[in-house]
């Protein structure tokens, strides 16, 4: 059993990483996040486990950084929040582009623009449906808890190895900034470079070895068949995605007569609505995507025949809601509850909203 | 005497360096890129590092770089060479890594990351190919388009007040204690070809040396978008270019350690 500790959420990214046996860290401060990169600092960790920190000059940097070492085999993350993903997206679209493996977090804030401080889930569209140019896909993995920020560090390292893609933690201020009890991972050593060779061999690029071919690696591709079967290959890989790694969670929804769908800190509100509304005597029950791409689209059409009609509630004007549309199909209300700019609804609210959306009042 | 006594290994004077590949290269005949390309697989092999070296190729027309020098590569972002290969050389520090940009890649869109990354002293090389053009879009104009030069999006020559003026980025990169050894050079000679090969050696033992960032940049042409035959190409580069980058080092501290400091406690 790991160490257990009481630690914030953008800490625990941080010592998370250092554990889990990263060779790397690129960022660029911002609000809410920069606890990440501050807490690696003081950590010191490439004198412990020779892993390196690097402050950019931007997350464009940042994120290029990222593909210098991913591209040479070795396990690296960077993290910001909503505006710095904006600039990473060209490197993130590259990244996928070249099919490497690496993890990004966005700890998210109010947008559009500069947008505020405060929490927001209004990245799910961004961080979805790709984000940057082109047909590409990412690992989105939501926590709603800090236990999760540091158990999915790791997850999301093993599935963007897994398919040599990069992974997203897509959380927020509120789970940031959030101090809870973490139980955390015991240390792995880094990968040697005898092991990153073994492993990573037929496409790493960290020296010619004696033993095998040049490596390339490039998003790039003039001939128009080959460049779509690039794509073609890329596809088939999304498409396993969503055969073999998908993650939700259910809460009380054997009974439910209404369902509500939320995702990372809108599910913990959710969680207390649906204590609320059971007390009031109305059966609602909670289905939380942890995975966001590739996203629970089987549980939701599942419980979409059970359920009277489904609730989304997001810190956002509705995106989560098209999917859980396109999931539950023309058979049922599908509603949306959200609220923007910074502010957290409570649970009463998302009650209210149940009751007037999909009830009746 | 037969051809055989004349074609035997024993007069062998020059040969394709074992490093270049037998690909076709796609640049055009009399660029200055297929030069600089057969200079760095002649370094790479003479110091024997081809086991540990990753370029890194820019957007440009030597984005294909890759395809030429059998060695691992990594194709970077337009502009974002400088920080990939940051993310390379610092998670792998025994390995020797160098970019490969043109000016509209360095001196424009990765302003930033070549400065940052010259600033840092990363233990990398930079070869800078500054042929004073947007090669591969067509001709645009350049951040070091030379003021009055025709170009597709200056048809009457650059003009200070619109398009703004050249810029020397190499004297900038220079002023930075990060960086070690910085050079400017040409390969249009004989002569020039065989300096601009020290030099390139010299950034690379410069780098492996852990100095800091060493900088080589080569005055080049792009005879096909300036509009000229290779030959008159070369006589413009040398008339225009070289007054105002003037070819020749513009720092050398490779030898010397890269300054320490002492942390000021408050
Ligand atoms: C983000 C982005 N913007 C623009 C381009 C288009 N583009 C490709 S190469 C290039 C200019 C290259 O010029 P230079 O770096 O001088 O290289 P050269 O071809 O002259 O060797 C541009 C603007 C691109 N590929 N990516
Ligand atoms: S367009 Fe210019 S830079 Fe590009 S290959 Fe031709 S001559 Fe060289
Ligand atoms: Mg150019």
């Amino acid at each position: 059993m790991g160490e257990l500790r009481l630690m914030k959420g953008n800490e625990v990214i941080a010592e998370a990483a250092i554990r889990c046996g990263c060779d790397g860290y690129f960022g660029y401060p911002i609000t809410p996040q920069s606890e990440v990169m501050e807490t690696l600092m003081d950590r010191e960790p490439w004198n412990e486990t020779g892993m390196v920190v690097l402050q950019a000059e931007s997350e464009i940097a940042s994120i290029h950084m990222v593909y210098g070492a991913a591209a040479s085999g070795k396990k690296v993350l960077t993290s910001s929040s909503s505006p710095g993903i904006s600039l990473m997206s060209e490197g993130i679209s590259y990244l996928a582009g070249a099919e490497l493996p690496c993890l990004i977090v966005n700890v998210q804030r109010g947008g559009p623009g500069l947008g505020t401080i405060q929490p927001s889930q209004a990245d799910y569209f961004q961080s979805t449906k790709g984000g940057g140019h082109g047909d590409y896909r990412l690992i989105v993995l939501a926590p709603s808890s800090v236990q999760e920020m540091n158990d999915f560090v790791e997850l999301g390292f093993q599935l963007a190895f897994k398919y040599r893609n990069p992974a997203l933690i897509l959380t927020d201020g509120v789970i940031g900034q959030m101090m809870e009890k973490v139980v955390l991972a015991d240390f792995i050593p880094r990968a040697t470079e005898e092991e990153i060779d073994q492993k990573r061999g037929s496409w790493v690029t960290n020296g010619r070895k004696p033993n095998r071919q040049r490596n390339i690696i490039t998003s790039l591709e003039m001939d128009s068949g080959r460049m779509e079967q690039n794509n073609l290959r890329l596809q088939a890989k999304y498409d396993r995605m969503e055969e073999e790694d998908v993650l939700f969670e259910e809460l009380q929804c054997e009974d439910a007569d209404y369902l509500l769908v939320a995702f990372g800190s809108s599910s913990r509100i959710c969680q207390k609505a649906v204590d609320q509304a059971r007390e009031k005597g109305i059966k609602v029950g909670l289905l939380r995507p942890i995975t966001l791409f590739p996203f629970p689209k089987k549980p939701i059409a599942a419980l979409a025949k059970r359920v009277k009609g489904i609730l989304v509630v997001e810190m956002n004007a509705g995106q989560m809601i098209e999917d859980v549309q396109l999931a539950a199909g023309n058979v049922l209300p599908v509603m949306h509850f959200g609220r923007m700019g910074g502010i957290i609804p409570s649970p009463g609210e998302v009650v209210d909203a149940l009751e007037q959306k999909l009830i009746g009042g | 005497m037969e051809l055989a006594d004349i074609i035997n290994p024993n007069n062998l004077v020059y040969e394709k360096p074992k490093l270049l590949t037998e690909n076709t290269m796609h640049y055009c005949p009399g660029c200055s890129h297929g030069v600089v390309h057969k200079l760095l697989a002649e370094v790479i092999e003479d110091l024997d590092i081809q086991e540990k070296t990753i370029g890194v190729s820019p957007v440009g027309c030597s984005v294909f770089a890759y395809n030429y020098i059998e060695i691992d590569w990594q194709e970077a972002a337009h502009g974002r060479a400088p920080a990939v290969a940051t993310g390379i050389a610092r998670t792998n520090p025994d390995k020797v890594v160098f970019t490969y940009q043109g000016d509209g890649d360095l001196a424009s869109i990765g302003t930033a990351e070549i400065l940052h990354a010259c600033n840092r002293g990363e233990n990398i090389v930079v070869i800078f190919i500054n042929n004073g053009i947007y090669g591969m879009t067509g001709g645009q104009m350049a951040p070091t388009t030379l003021l009055g030069q025709i170009t597709a999006t200056t048809p009457n020559g650059r003009d200070a007040g619109r398009n703004g003026y050249p810029l020397k980025i190499t004297e900038l990169i220079a002023q930075l204690p990060g960086t070690s050894y910085v050079t400017r050079q040409s390969v249009h000679t004989p002569a020039t070809i065989r300096r601009c090969k020290k030099a390139i050696t010299k950034a690379f033992q410069a780098a492996m040396d852990k100095k800091g960032t060493s900088f080589v940049e080569v005055v080049s042409t792009c005879n096909m978008n300036w509009k000229m035959t290779p030959v008159k190409a070369n006589e413009w580069m040398v008339e225009n270019m070289f007054p105002f980058y003037k070819p020749g080092d513009l720092k050398d501290s490779s030898k010397t350690d890269p300054e320490s400091y002492t942390p000021i406690k408050n």
